[in-house]
């Protein structure tokens, strides 16, 4: 089973994420901002993640940067998932090494369809 | 509240003559969730009452709205993503080959709806700039609907739909933000011509295509109608021409001016 780490603030974006991607047979770790789901991937990478951009401590792209110029940090797909809808924020984070991006709001639909996208499922 | 049947058998009969479409009994719900919005819309009290503006001897542009309503379906970018594998593996190859004298390609959209499809063709060429240099693409969508025809044109989407199957490197390339929507730049948007067509009717005056879509429409339509539309699409192909239709439709018992190409679902050429 694949394990995606959900990365979001909003306790409710993660519920919604976790239903949606356990039904797509994920196994689910959440993280509440880009510290935690750093130190999560240091412990255990997962093959998938599910990023916010705006989080305290440390933001989606911040924790992007720092993930790719890890050890072992290009193997996962990462998927922002984000209100910052315009190009420039786009731009940049393919730039950084996204390998997809959803703006929210977004449906199961949309979700299903970018994990198709990156080769998830 | 279910359709009167008298009323039921209308629409049936006008929507089979004006579009092909097949709607069978079971089927009734589909012409409530399309046509009762439009009721509405209307300020109309009931689907009866629209059957009954549409006997009205002026009801041509009432009538193309029901078509419209009943035949247009949400459309997708890179829709089942196999067709345009096979576009960039198999029929680019092969055509840059075998049309390299005239270095002209055609390719047509038969019910291209929102232009989701034709501009994904239109993506997947530009993406192959440098083998398909110094050739003229014409890419040709044509619809039933005007209304659809008209969106298609303006090639503008919402954020929702440009994320349905548009991977976000083209949408970054390709695109430009415009308020809530994105509007495809010109470059994608100039590569593709629309013009109204019914399948039913004769589609001679378009010319010949090396390439021709017609995906996810036959589905809709009865057995007699998907062959009559496979005789008429034939006409308008050279020999080693190819066909894709959707993922649910065959040539198979319906038409013999097709075969297969092995190992490419959906993938037909003239024989």
């Amino acid at each position: 089973m694949k394990r995606c780490l959900v990365v979001d603030d909003s306790s409710v974006i993660r519920k919604v994420a976790r239903r949606v991607l356990e039904e797509l047979d994920f196994e689910i770790i959440e993280a509440e901002d880009g510290q935690k789901a750093l130190d999560q991937c240091f412990e255990d990478m997962p093959e998938a993640i599910l990023l916010d951009w705006n989080m305290p401590v440390m933001d989606g792209l911040e924790f992007l940067m720092q993930l790719r110029s890890s050890k072992n940090g290009d193997k996962p797909k990462v998927i922002f998932c984000t209100t910052e809808n315009d190009i420039s924020h786009i731009a940049q984070a393919v730039q950084a090494g996204a390998d997809e991006y959803i703006m929210k709001p977004f449906d199961r639909e949309i979700l299903e369809n970018k994990f198709h996208e990156v080769g998830l499922i | 509240m279910s359709i009167d049947s008298r009323d039921f058998e209308y629409l049936r009969d006008f929507l089979m003559k004006s579009s092909g479409l097949v709607v069978k009994p079971e089927k009734e719900y589909l012409l409530k969730s399309r046509l009762e919005p439009l009721v509405r819309s209307k300020g109309m009290a009931s689907i009866s009452e629209l059957v009954s503006k549409m006997k009205a001897p002026s009801a041509r542009d009432l009538q193309n709205t029901v078509t419209d309503a009943m035949t247009t379906n949400e459309s997708l970018f890179f829709r089942d993503k196999s067709p345009f594998e096979h576009l960039d593996d198999i029929m680019l190859p092969y055509l840059l080959e075998a049309r390299k004298t005239r270095r002209k390609v055609r390719i047509w959209c038969a019910a291209s709806s929102t232009g989701q499809e034709p501009y994904s063709v239109a993506m997947s060429l530009k993406e192959q700039a440098v083998k398909v240099a110094g050739w003229n693409f014409e890419i040709i969508g044509t619809d039933i609907s005007k209304t659809v025809l008209a969106k298609a044109s303006a090639g503008e989407y919402t954020q929702f739909e440009v994320q349905r199957g548009l991977p976000i490197k083209l949408l970054l390339k390709y695109f430009t933000q415009k308020g809530e929507n994105w509007v495809l730049n010109e470059d994608i948007r100039k590569m593709v011509k629309y013009q109204e067509g019914n399948l039913l009717e004769s589609f001679s005056n378009i010319g010949k295509f090396d390439i021709v879509f017609c995906r996810n429409v036959l589905i809709y339509f009865d057995l007699d109608t998907k062959r009559q539309v496979l005789e008429k699409i034939a006409k308008q192909m050279d020999p080693d021409s190819y066909l894709l239709l959707g993922a649910a439709e065959t040539v198979m018992g319906v038409c013999d001016k097709f075969e297969s190409v092995k190992g490419a679902r959906g993938l037909y050429k003239m024989k």
